[in-house]
């Protein structure tokens, strides 16, 4: 099996197309699109990471902002440590496949992942080998999701670029795959192509 | 499935596209793969179709753009961006190929490729075609039956031929605007059937460009000749020695047309230059019953008018009618190879070579207006013609050699073979009558609309370079499956160096990128070479044989 890359959190809410995980660490959650891995070891399923967010543990009380002395924000976590354990960093992860048997399927998992199993974020080889294929993207068209679906695209899309010898490459290739299904919108398709390349 | 199958493809062919819909008669659809760019692929191009069980040859007949929305149209993406560019390219926005499937390619080597009947499956692959697949159909010029004209368009590494023996079968057509290379076309056209040893050809050669030397204006050079190429297979005929000794062209013999020679029919040909009268046609009937074979020489003696007074009385015509005629058929006289008793050798001699097997190039000379050339042409052809059919006749007898046949070239055809003047000439006969007496035409014309519309419809091949006019473009293409691609396609074929043949000598129309005239072809006739030392030996038997 391959080697698991940084575990960030664990499952806490979770259904056929989505979870959310709380992360170990305040403000840890991985970066908009990256591809996680949670589900267990036999029976693995891989999401993006869509939404995060970092909210107080209770929900009646609401913070106040206490940095007006303060030249850093991170000051204010230093001379408070508990504020640390009053907040905490969730992420929403989009399903987009599973691992049946050691062969990686894009699409939704037989079943969700469970409470507590441990999400890791993938490492570069492994999201390299998951974007081999680019069946996922029409999963994410194709479903409401809590951030603009384009934007998640695009995030996820340069990440996976990034973790290949042959950026361009396979920017030019998701790019075909994307022209495909938005042909019917040539204004979308364009806008979401130009948040797509690495410059801009 | 093939995947994305863009660029090459093992076996060096390249993919180009999918059949996505079509019919046998309207042509196929195919869509570009997306690494193909429409500028590739120009019409006139060769392809290739992979159906399930058969394998089609197509020829491109348009390329057009697409896209799969309107919005792209109207909010149009941003091209200059090179990355949006390549994404879309081929996918939103696409380029479309209309082909028009022409043959089935055979199996095996030996297998004739067959005529389409039905069209290949959805989403076929489409590849261009290799050098292959066209020897597979136009054959190659191992077999001395076939030569190399030119090569398919856009593709100048493939050498595409035409079958000479099915080209002399029939009567043949050169058509073009003026300066779009129809006699160099012509010229190619004639080596090839002198080197098939098939036929022998008669050039009444009205500018001087066959026989010896021709200008190729466009490179500013000299090219060979039919005589500088195939030596004493040719001979060289001239009606002004004089240009031509200035020229220094080696003739075997100078023409001469007596008036006895001429007749009736070959006079009212020349209506239109002589500006004959409506009463002429009579008139001249009359004298012939009155003097005879003699009748223009002595006509043309009356130099009196009261002499010619006297004959309008004995022949009971107005005398406004004789010296009306009188001053028409006088300017016969300042054609000077027309003479009241010729010496009838050369033309004797010129019918000999022919009866060997030789080719004749007759020169004009500078008397290269039409009134002389329509003349000579005529009467000459009229006398070869009347051998061959007596020839013909004592072979279908029994006795003597089948005549070898004999393909004459005319040009300016339109006026031998107009429908008003087509009934009076030899060429409307020749023409009208297919090969049953050995002798075919070659016309080389730039109106084919002004050509009688029997005559077109007899023509086996007919080879077309550029033609702008539409009464034009619809005569050569009348009676041609596929018409309104191949006009499209004609109508957009370079002024200079390409054509489109059509009918029997190829399998399909084809248009061609004309063979460059040089040394390189110069070499290439050698090696095949026409009948020379085997070839005299059968012409010394045909001398002596019955005709």
């Amino acid at each position: 099996m391959t080697e698991l890359g940084v575990r960030v959190g664990e499952v806490i809410e979770t259904s056929t197309s989505r979870f959310v995980a709380h992360c170990y660490e305040l403000h840890g959650a991985p970066a908009l699109g990256s591809l996680v891995r949670t589900g267990g070891i036999d029976r693995p399923v891989f999401g993006l990471v869509a939404a995060v967010s970092t909210t107080g543990i209770d929900p009646g009380r609401r913070p106040v902002a206490r940095g007006q002395r303060e030249n850093d924000p991170e000051e204010i976590f230093k001379k408070n440590p508990q504020l640390a354990q009053l907040f905490r960093t969730e992420f929403e992860a989009i399903i987009v496949g599973h691992a049946d048997g050691g062969t990686i399927r894009q699409g939704l998992p037989p079943a969700p992942p469970r409470v507590h199993d441990f999400v890791y974020l993938c490492r570069p080889e492994e999201t390299a080998s998951f974007t081999d294929q680019l069946h996922f993207l029409a999963l994410i068209l194709e479903q409401p999701i809590s951030v603009p679906a384009d934007e998640l695209i695009a995030a996820a899309l340069r990440q996976a670029a990034a973790s290949r010898p042959d950026p361009d490459e396979f920017l030019i290739r998701a790019g075909r795959e994307l022209a495909r299904l938005l042909a019917p919108d040539p204004v979308r398709l364009q806008l979401l192509l130009r948040r797509l390349k690495r410059d801009g | 499935m093939t995947g994305d199958g863009r660029g090459s493809w093992p076996g060096g062919r390249r993919r180009l596209g999918r059949v996505v819909g079509g019919s046998v008669s309207g042509g196929l659809e195919v869509r570009l793969d997306a690494g193909v760019s429409v500028e590739e692929v120009g019409i006139g191009r060769f392809v290739t179709v992979e159906g399930d069980r058969r394998r089609f040859l197509c020829l491109v007949t348009d390329v057009k753009l697409r896209s799969v929305s309107e919005q792209v149209a109207t909010v149009p993406p941003d091209y200059e961006d090179p990355f949006i560019a390549r994404v879309m390219g081929g996918i939103t926005t696409y380029g479309v190929l209309q082909v028009l499937p022409t043959l089935t390619l055979p199996d095996g080597p030996d297998d004739p490729p067959e005529p389409v009947k039905t069209v290949p499956g959805h989403f076929s692959p489409v590849y261009e075609a290799t050098p292959e697949d066209l020897r597979a159909v136009y054959g190659d010029e191992a077999k001395t039956d076939n030569f190399q004209v030119g090569s398919p368009l856009e593709m100048p590494e493939i050498p595409l031929c035409i079958n000479i023996r099915r080209l002399v079968e029939r009567s043949n057509g050169v058509f073009g605007k003026s300066g779009t290379g129809k006699s160099f076309l012509t010229r190619l056209i004639l080596l090839g059937i002198i080197r098939s040893g098939l036929a022998s050809v008669l050039v009444f050669d009205m500018h001087n460009e066959y026989g010896w030397k021709a200008e190729d204006k466009e490179r500013g050079r000299d090219v060979k000749g039919l005589r500088q190429l195939y030596g004493s297979s040719v001979v060289v005929f001239t009606l002004d020695e004089e240009s031509s000794r200035r020229r220094g062209v080696t003739y075997d013999g100078v023409v001469e047309i007596g008036y006895n020679e001429l007749e009736i029919d070959d006079l009212l040909l020349l209506t239109e230059p002589l500006h004959l009268s409506g009463r002429a046609p009579d008139l001249m009937a009359a004298l012939e019953r009155e003097y005879g074979r003699d009748w223009l020489a002595r006509f043309l003696s009356l130099q009196d008018p009261p002499e010619r007074e006297q004959l309008a009385k004995e022949l009971g015509f107005g005398s406004s009618v004789v010296s009306a005629l009188y001053q028409s058929l006088s300017r016969l006289k300042r054609l000077h190879f027309l003479k009241p008793r010729a010496d009838s050798r050369a033309v004797e001699l010129m019918l000999n070579y022919l009866k060997m097997g030789r080719s004749v190039v007759l020169e004009f000379g500078r008397t290269n207006d039409l009134l002389a050339y329509m003349l000579v042409a005529n009467v000459l052809t009229r006398r070869i013609h009347r051998h061959y059919v007596e020839a013909k006749e004592r072979f279908l007898g029994g006795v003597g050699a089948d005549p070898r046949p004999l393909v004459v070239v005319i040009e300016e055809a339109h006026k031998f073979l107009s429908p008003a003047v087509a009934h009076h000439t030899i060429f409307g006969t020749i023409a009208r009558e297919m090969r049953k007496y050995n002798v075919t035409l070659l016309i080389v014309d730039q109106r084919p609309s002004g050509i009688d519309e029997e005559v077109m419809s007899q023509l086996g091949t007919r080879i077309v370079c550029s033609l702008d006019n539409e009464k034009d473009l619809e005569s050569v293409l009348t009676g041609v499956v596929g018409r309104s691609e191949l006009r499209a396609l004609l109508a957009r074929l370079d002024s200079r160096q390409q054509a489109l043949i059509l009918g029997h000598a190829v399998p399909i129309p084809t248009p061609i990128r004309v063979r460059d005239y040089d040394e390189k072809l110069y070499g290439s006739l050698k090696s095949g070479g026409p009948p020379s030392e085997g070839g005299t030996l059968d012409l010394e038997e045909d001398l002596f044989g019955e005709w």
